[in-house]
């Protein structure tokens, strides 16, 4: 359960977003746009939008 | 012990199952589905690739994905949480609804139709208000409250162009009032170990949605109607919808559905 603490650019609006203790695949929101992001990668930290909502998805 | 567990994405929940695993000295290897491959042949390259895992925890956000890759594991004698028996009913209202119901759990009572007419008949004989959902789908998506025939026209026809043939399975549900809030219990093993009301003044109170979850005292009632729906359709663990109608005549429980995942915390 490897994370990271850091920030990285949200590919949406290119701010920076701060993150404290992510794991690799974590689901995070951008504070600047609000767009869902998910950390492809912890070293080096890389955001990229999460996937689009799918029909059978769910629970 | 090692686990494995199947995810799609990395959100509170994932975390905090990794984190009690942890706790516990067990060793989890994290299986990305986007990036799985399953050898069904045997002998190949891919063969053996999963069957080091004592037990493979499933946290697909895809039903479909869930519903193969629960089934391939057990099939080759894999252990996982839920089985993919389980899963296959628990993912689909209407066959929970069909498994609660044979085995005398309270249910909302249920028709299902496959055409707009035979729909359309069915809701006027269930009466309004009716409640449209489609078999599979969570987070309160596309539930319809049918008020009256003229929004039940609408929906249907809508609902028939919609173009995936799940649309074309109507599954007609009684509309169960609520004080303002449902109850989401939790059972393992039989036990009902937690249980929240989830309030909200709209008719649909999934927290997706905007419902707000407290804490719900846990009655013998509850443990009892919980028990006897995991055990009708052969759940370990799972988490059950229930909605104590207090506001109508025929004021009683009744069980709506069972949902695949299993919630460890």
């Amino acid at each position: 359960m490897n994370t990271v603490t850091g920030s990285g650019e949200c590919p949406e609006c290119f701010d920076q977003v701060e993150l404290k203790d992510v794991m690799q695949n974590e689901i995070v929101q951008c504070s600047s746009c609000g767009a869902d992001l998910e950390v492809t990668s912890i070293d080096p930290i890389k955001l990229e939008l999460a996937p689009e909502e799918e029909e059978d998805w769910g629970e | 012990m090692k686990v494995g567990m199947i995810y799609s994405r990395i959100r509170a929940e994932e975390k905090l199952l990794l984190q009690a695993l942890k706790d516990r000295g067990i060793e989890v290897e994290l299986l990305d589905d986007r990036k799985m491959i399953f050898e069904i042949s045997s002998g190949h390259r891919y063969a053996s690739r999963y069957q080091d895992f004592d037990v493979v925890v499933e946290r697909c956000i895809n039903h479909s994905r869930a519903l193969y890759s629960l089934r391939i594991l057990n099939d080759r004698g894999i252990k996982t949480v839920n089985s993919a028996d389980v899963a296959a009913v628990c993912g689909n209202k209407l066959e929970t609804t069909s498994a609660l119901a044979a085995k005398d759990v309270p249910t909302p009572r249920t028709l299902v139709a496959y055409t707009p007419e035979s729909a359309l008949e069915a809701i006027e004989d269930l009466g309004y208000p009716a409640v449209l959902k489609p078999a599979v789908g969570s987070w309160g998506r596309l539930l319809s409250r049918v008020n009256d025939r003229h929004a039940a026209e609408a929906i249907l026809e809508h609902k028939e162009i919609l173009g995936s043939y799940h649309h074309s399975i109507f599954y007609i549900q009684e509309y169960i009032d609520k004080p303002m809030r449902d109850i989401r219990a939790f059972v393992i093993g039989g036990e009902t170990v937690a249980a929240i009301y989830r309030t909200s003044p709209h008719w649909i109170t999934n927290t997706a949605r905007g419902g707000e979850s407290t804490n719900c005292p846990i009655t013998d009632e509850m443990r009892d109607i919980c028990r006897k729906g995991a055990e009708a359709v052969d759940c370990w663990c799972s988490k059950s919808t229930t909605r104590w109608s207090t506001e109508t005549a025929s004021s009683r429980p009744a069980l709506i559905s069972p949902t695949r995942w299993p919630n460890l915390f």
